[in-house]
């Protein structure tokens, strides 16, 4: 299969990731299988056996090794590419951080999925979540379209010069990565011409000059300014996400932001929400606007670095904005994207008040009355002369 | 036998023959022992007659049901802790030998049974393997040997064996197969068995030999996914995968000694037994030893 004239397609979302990782064509794919991600690996593993692809692919016997022989490869200087869900990503962490801090520009898809436990394999955030503080780049993508668009800028990202960090491509498990949706796709000359040949950065294969990756840096050395200049990059990675999104967009026609607001100019209340639950959320909005109610709504596209300048700008005039968490931080004040939107809002002036709400954990059905309902708490508390009390709200929690 | 044989369990077995004597129940007492008589597994999966032959085992030497945990990894073996009407612990895929370690510290005197699968014992959780074998830790490990991820769509597993077929070695697997057995041998476990699916009441006395032996007891029971091995390796049907399992098989006197395992030929019985001071007791006599009782 090659891609010579850019056609729309129907896939799952695995498989437009799987598409994006042909084109891209790394050097080097190592992964273990986890549901809902393993179509991408087991695709990916069809075009190395079918010699469509020039990808060295190891399958390695858990995600602690995936993510080890990502390492390996990525330093060693190869354009390295993974894929993981839940538990997989649970048993990386050890080597998420290592890799950010290495430097290395690794790209992995991640398919949301509840983190154990019980055991439960549909899609919520807290695998990718919990990893927030990691120092990986995270992108979280909407719809099949979005994931393969997501999943092609990510390499330039990563691999770009004022940012060399590890990105993580985003999608909802299942609602995504299982159904079928549309997706138009770049031709592979195109997709190589945007993302350009690899230049690794001091290379361990570069036997002339040899390097030494990751040694000691104890009491009297450079760790804490290691981890400043982490935080820079970070910083600057904000500017090189919308830089890249700009020329992806001469590219597809598709433009891409930090963010992705909707009907927010001039809302007086406002929903945050992540990933293919946007969709929903827009269509009670168009509802609500309709009936005459200033609602809008705002997708969370990269989540680190955290743009919060943008938010401000976008939904900092709302009277009341409700942050819909599909994963929580047990005993903090709401979920993680509450937290951040929460603080991101806290200079307004005036500052909209910010409710927490927690739905979908564990692929929980959102229903749109259930989103109706989440705006209405927020019209009332708009209403209201004082604030609201902010305890979290579940959405479709059983009663019984 | 000696007293690495726990004799409470032993009433019914004749002195000479280290494996303890079974009876087969009858499905009714069988199913007393299940949560549902409904499967989770698919048509033609052996797991349900390797589960079956685990509670004939149980029946047979009258273990407590209340003294008796059931610890296993995540894969479609893993979902046995839905059905076996026990205390069961659904781990983390790999962790199962681990958690089970924990259980058995924290009660010596319980019978603590593990069952994975061969991608959650040899793959991601083989460095647990070595170490639980290492320590002679009074566990009963056993792997539903299918040779494959089932759980996840069939991938290759490390006990796929070269040139068979998986969704990721779509023209044959390259790697060599481990012999499991060998390596749980090899690291120090004290009672090594082999039994298949076809070959039902060697099973169920394997089960049984292993759990009252005291030490670290490892049975590889070769078992059938028509759904995804066989599909992608000569054919998916069941009784023609079980008929092989009796064809491969050869009885462990009659297999070369020091031989390895082979695709199509393979011992199967106690491969290996041997006494050596188990971990809780000598932890036990260590303590004794530290605050001056002996
Ligand atoms: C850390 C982690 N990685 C991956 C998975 C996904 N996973 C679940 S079961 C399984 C493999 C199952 O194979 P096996 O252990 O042989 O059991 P079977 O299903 O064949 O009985 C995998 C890879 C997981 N649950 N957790
Ligand atoms: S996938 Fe294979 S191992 Fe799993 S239940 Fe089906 S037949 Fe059994
Ligand atoms: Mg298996």
């Amino acid at each position: 299969m090659t891609t010579e004239q850019a056609t729309i397609l129907a896939v799952t979302g695995n498989e437009a990731v799987a598409e994006a990782m042909r084109q891209v064509n790394p050097d080097v794919v190592a992964a273990y299988p986890i549901t809902p991600q393993t179509e991408i690996v087991q695709i990916y593993a069809q075009f190395v056996a079918d010699g469509k692809v020039d990808t060295e692919f190891i399958t390695a016997e858990s995600e602690h090794s995936a993510m080890s022989a990502a390492i390996g490869s990525a330093a060693a200087g190869a354009r390295t590419m993974t894929a993981t869900s839940s538990q997989g990503f649970a048993l990386m962490w050890e080597l998420l951080f290592v890799a950010a801090s290495y430097r290395l520009p690794i790209v992995m898809a991640n398919v949301n999925r509840a983190l154990s436990g019980p055991i439960n394999i549909h899609c919520d955030h807290s695998d990718s979540m919990g990893g927030r503080d990691c120092g990986w780049i995270q992108l979280y993508g909407e719809n099949h379209q979005e994931a393969y668009d997501n999943h092609v800028m990510a390499v330039r990202i990563a691999e770009h010069a004022d940012v060399r960090l590890p990105v993580m491509t985003m999608i909802d498990g299942y609602v995504i990565s299982g159904a079928i949706g549309p997706m138009e796709s770049l031709t592979d000359a195109q997709v190589q011409e945007f993302v350009g040949p690899y230049r690794p950065i001091h290379p361990m294969l570069d036997s002339k000059h040899p390097v030494t990756v990751g040694p000691f840096d104890g009491l009297h050395g450079f760790y804490m300014e290691h981890k400043a200049t982490q935080q820079q990059a970070m910083e600057r990675a904000s500017r090189v996400i919308d830089e890249i999104a700009a020329e992806y967009a001469e590219l597809s026609g598709r433009r891409y932001g930090l963010i992705d607001a909707y009907r927010t100019e001039d809302a007086e209340v406002a929903i945050v929400v992540v990933g293919s639950t946007a969709g929903t959320t827009r269509m009670i909005v168009d509802k609500l606007r309709a009936k005459g109610v200033r609602a809008g709504c705002v997708r969370v596209r990269a989540f680190r670095p955290f743009p919060a300048a943008e938010y401000a700008e976008a939904i900092g005039h709302c009277k009341v904005v409700g942050v819909m968490d599909r994963s929580d931080s047990f005993g903090a004040q709401g979920g993680q994207v509450f937290l951040e939107v929460r603080s991101a809002l806290y200079d307004c002036d005036p500052r909209p008040q910010v409710l927490p709400f927690i739905y979908g954990l564990g692929g929980r059905d959102i229903f749109p009355a259930n989103i109706e309902q989440a705006f209405t708490v927020l019209r009332d508390a708009a209403k209201r002369k004082t604030k609201t009390t902010v305890e979290r709200r579940y959405l479709n929690l059983r009663e019984e | 036998m000696t007293a690495l044989v726990d004799e409470g369990l032993l009433e019914h077995a004749p002195d000479d023959v280290r494996l303890p004597k079974v009876t087969l129940h009858a499905t009714s007492e069988i199913r007393d022992h299940l949560r549902s008589p409904k499967t989770l597994w698919c048509p033609g999966c052996s797991n349900g007659i390797v589960t079956r032959a685990l509670i004939d085992a149980i029946l047979s030497l009258k273990l407590d049901p209340h003294r008796t945990c059931i610890v296993a990894g995540i894969g479609c073996a893993g979902r046995i802790t839905s059905y076996l009407d026990y205390s069961t612990v659904h781990t983390t895929h790999g962790r199962a030998l681990a958690v089970a370690t924990g259980a058995k510290a924290a009660d010596p005197s319980m019978h603590v049974i593990v069952v994975m699968g061969d991608g959650d014992c040899a793959a991601i959780g083989g460095n647990h393997l070595i170490h639980a074998a290492r320590r002679n830790i009074d566990l009963t490990a056993i792997v539903f040997n299918n040779s494959i991820y089932g759980m996840t769509g069939g991938q290759m597993s490390p006990t796929t064996f070269e040139g068979d077929n998986s969704t990721t070695s779509p023209y044959g697997n390259i790697e060599q197969a481990f012999d499991i057995c060998e390596l749980a041998r090899a690291a120090g476990a004290t009672f090594v068995a082999r039994g298949t699916s076809w070959a039902y009441k060697q099973l169920v006395e394997l089960f049984a030999g292993a759990i009252v032996h005291k030490g670290f007891a490892f049975v590889e029971a070769q078992a059938i996914c028509p759904t995804y091995y066989g599909r992608q390796n000569r054919g998916a049907d069941p009784t023609e995968m079980l008929r092989r399992q009796r064809d491969r098989s050869v009885p462990v006197a009659k297999y070369e000694p020091g031989a390895p395992r082979h695709h199509d030929s393979y011992p199967v019985g106690v491969l290996h037994h041997a006494e050596r001071v188990e971990y809780t007791a000598a932890y036990a006599a260590l303590q004794q030893r530290a605050q001056g009782r002996s």
